[in-house]
């Protein structure tokens, strides 16, 4: 259809209107109970766990066998009489004492290192060979030459525990350290910092979020490479840990205190990660903005 | 050859007012930067000065070399030849007398909150205790109407206030000369005008040296009170042009549009023929 004339829109008058307030109606409203009851993460992560205790009783149940298969209320019965008999506690504290020693011994050594490498080019080779050679490599296929060169004891287990820590968590902060933006990088240097107080002030920050989740990995790997280890060499001069209580209990067909056993690694692993991780996280890289 | 600066404000025409003498001055810098595959010359052979109490401004099409001359400034980047002199000292890497408010939002750690991000160099760099670092950061951040905000952290700020908030950090350093590369490209042009509004009247106020990138002709002519023109490929001098003149309020008006003309025709008059 066309038209012979251009069409022209009319010059219509300008006006100005000053709102009113509004009366009766709310800005803003408290979200109903509901909602907000499915917005809690922990509220959430309770009923799956609670579904999962209730798949494992009714399969332990059905299954009917204690050696086997104890089910869920043995296994709580188990686990709060270690507790009450104090045994477990104390296993769990002979491994956690190696534990937390072989973890921050690693993390340690990966700063170290990845400082080294943000800095010079030959820390960097030194970095990218030494992770490339030795992360493949499994920490219990080190434990029969750690317990050559260290004995039966601590020793080994630190060793077999540093190796599990380290690659991973090296190659997490330094591939944060590289991720920095130049932007921020300039600025620091900017403010004439330079070598280590540069990668304390400026680097380790800005990288929080990959040194996290690498201090996350390196956690999960050394609480495994222990209690593999504690379940190859057991005890030391009568002091086993975790794995070996595991181990011992297999051995007397107690199955459900081994059960008792992995629960607890697997509450000190949920604990850890909520409350020591997700609190660390909360208040700094989300806080400030750079991970949801 | 020295530009007044004075003379922009002509209520101050009867204050006591003092010629500044030359603070930064380039001589014959040529600067080149390596990409995996070759060797690009950004700049070749560009001279100029600044005085003390200037805003000089590099203006110029983009691969002119003005970001890159800015960064020799800094020290982030070494001249292949020639060299860059602050007051007959010799620039070697960067250092806290040279202070630079990037364009990106990102400059401020975002770990730190507005009033730590102001107060973090001041602890560092000068020296500054922690009461002293703190009042002065509270200080600038109140020039640049933030003290509301000293606590939030960047991400929760917008890209002005962040720009506010490099700004006061900036001044706060009291550098000898204050560096920006192109601060106001990344925001909306309502808030790009009335930045250029504020920097204008903190530099009424603290009578800084600024050296300022841009590749807008406008913003060049109300910013600047000189303006080096730069002709791309490689960067070199085209023009050394005085626009102390100019304000925001002289946009539109005749004499600035003749000015916008004779710079574009500076800048493009080759390309046409």
């Amino acid at each position: 259809m066309s038209t012979p004339h251009l069409i022209v829109p009319p010059v219509r008058p300008e006006y100005e209107v000053t709102p009113a307030a509004l009366a009766g109606v709310e800005h803003e409203a408290p979200l109903p109970l509901a909602k907000r009851l499915a917005d809690r993460a922990w509220l959430r992560k309770s009923i799956i766990a609670i579904v999962l205790i209730a798949i494992w009783e009714i399969a332990a149940r059905a299954v009917d066998n204690d050696l086997l298969l104890p089910t869920f209320s043995a296994t709580f019965v188990a686990f709060v009489q270690g507790i009450a008999s104090g045994e477990l506690i104390a296993k769990v504290g002979i491994s956690m004492s190696v534990l937390l020693r072989g973890y921050a011994l690693g993390a340690a050594l990966a700063f170290v290192l990845t400082s080294l490498a943000v800095s010079t080019r030959i820390g960097r080779d030194i970095l990218s060979m030494l992770t490339a050679m030795f992360n493949p490599l499994p920490s219990i296929a080190l434990l029969p030459l750690a317990l050559l060169w260290f004995g039966l004891g601590t020793g080994s287990l630190l060793f077999v525990l540093v190796h599990s820590v380290l690659w991973p968590l090296a190659l997490n902060t330094y591939s944060g350290f590289q991720a920095v933006p130049s932007t921020l990088r300039m600025t620091g240097r900017n403010y004439g910092l330079t070598g280590m107080r540069h990668v304390m002030l400026i680097l380790v920050p800005a990288a929080m979020p990959s040194i996290l989740a690498g201090l996350r990995v390196g956690w999960a790997f050394a609480w495994r490479t222990l209690i593999a280890a504690e379940l190859v060499f057991g005890a030391s001069s009568g002091k086993g840990g975790l794995g070996w209580y595991i181990f011992q209990n297999r051995n007397e067909l107690y199955t459900d205190r081994v059960f008792a056993g992995l629960a607890a690694v697997i509450v000190i692993g949920l604990a850890v990660e909520h409350l020591v991780f997700d609190t660390v996280e909360r208040v700094t890289v989300r806080r400030w903005g750079v991970q949801q | 050859m020295a530009a007044n600066p004075q003379a922009l404000y002509s209520e101050e025409a009867d204050r006591q007012t003092s010629m500044s003498g030359k603070l930064l001055s380039a001589k014959n810098v040529t600067l080149e930067y390596r990409t995996p595959e070759r060797l690009v010359r950004a700049t070749h052979d560009v001279s100029f000065d600044v005085y003390g109490a200037d805003r000089f401004v590099l203006l110029g099409p983009s691969g002119c070399g003005k970001s890159t001359l800015l960064k020799a400034v800094a020290g982030f980047i070494e001249p292949v030849a020639g060299s860059i002199e602050i007051g007959g000292e010799r620039v070697r890497g960067p250092g806290a007398d040279r202070i630079v408010v990037f364009q990106e939002f990102d400059q401020l750690p975002p770990w730190k909150t507005v009033l730590q991000n102001v107060a973090f160099p001041l602890r560092v760099a000068r020296k500054l205790g922690r009461a002293e670092a703190r009042e002065r950061a509270l200080h600038y951040l109140d020039k640049v109407g933030l003290a509301k905000f000293a606590d939030a952290y960047p991400h929760t700020l917008s890209g002005g206030m962040k720009q506010r908030v490099a700004i006061a950090r900036a001044l706060a350093m009291q550098p000898r000369v204050l560096l920006m590369d192109e601060p106001f490209a990344a925001l909306d042009a309502l808030t790009r005008r009335r930045m250029q509004e504020e920097l204008l009247r903190l530099w009424s106020d603290e009578r800084f040296t600024l050296l300022f990138v841009t590749h807008s002709i406008e913003e060049a002519l109300i910013i600047g009170n000189r303006i080096l023109l730069l002709t791309p490929h490689p960067g070199r001098v085209r023009a050394e042009l005085n626009s102390h003149q100019y304000t925001q309020e002289s946009m539109g008006r005749g004499e600035f549009q003749q000015s916008v003309a004779r710079i574009h025709r500076l800048l493009f008059e080759e390309e046409a023929q």
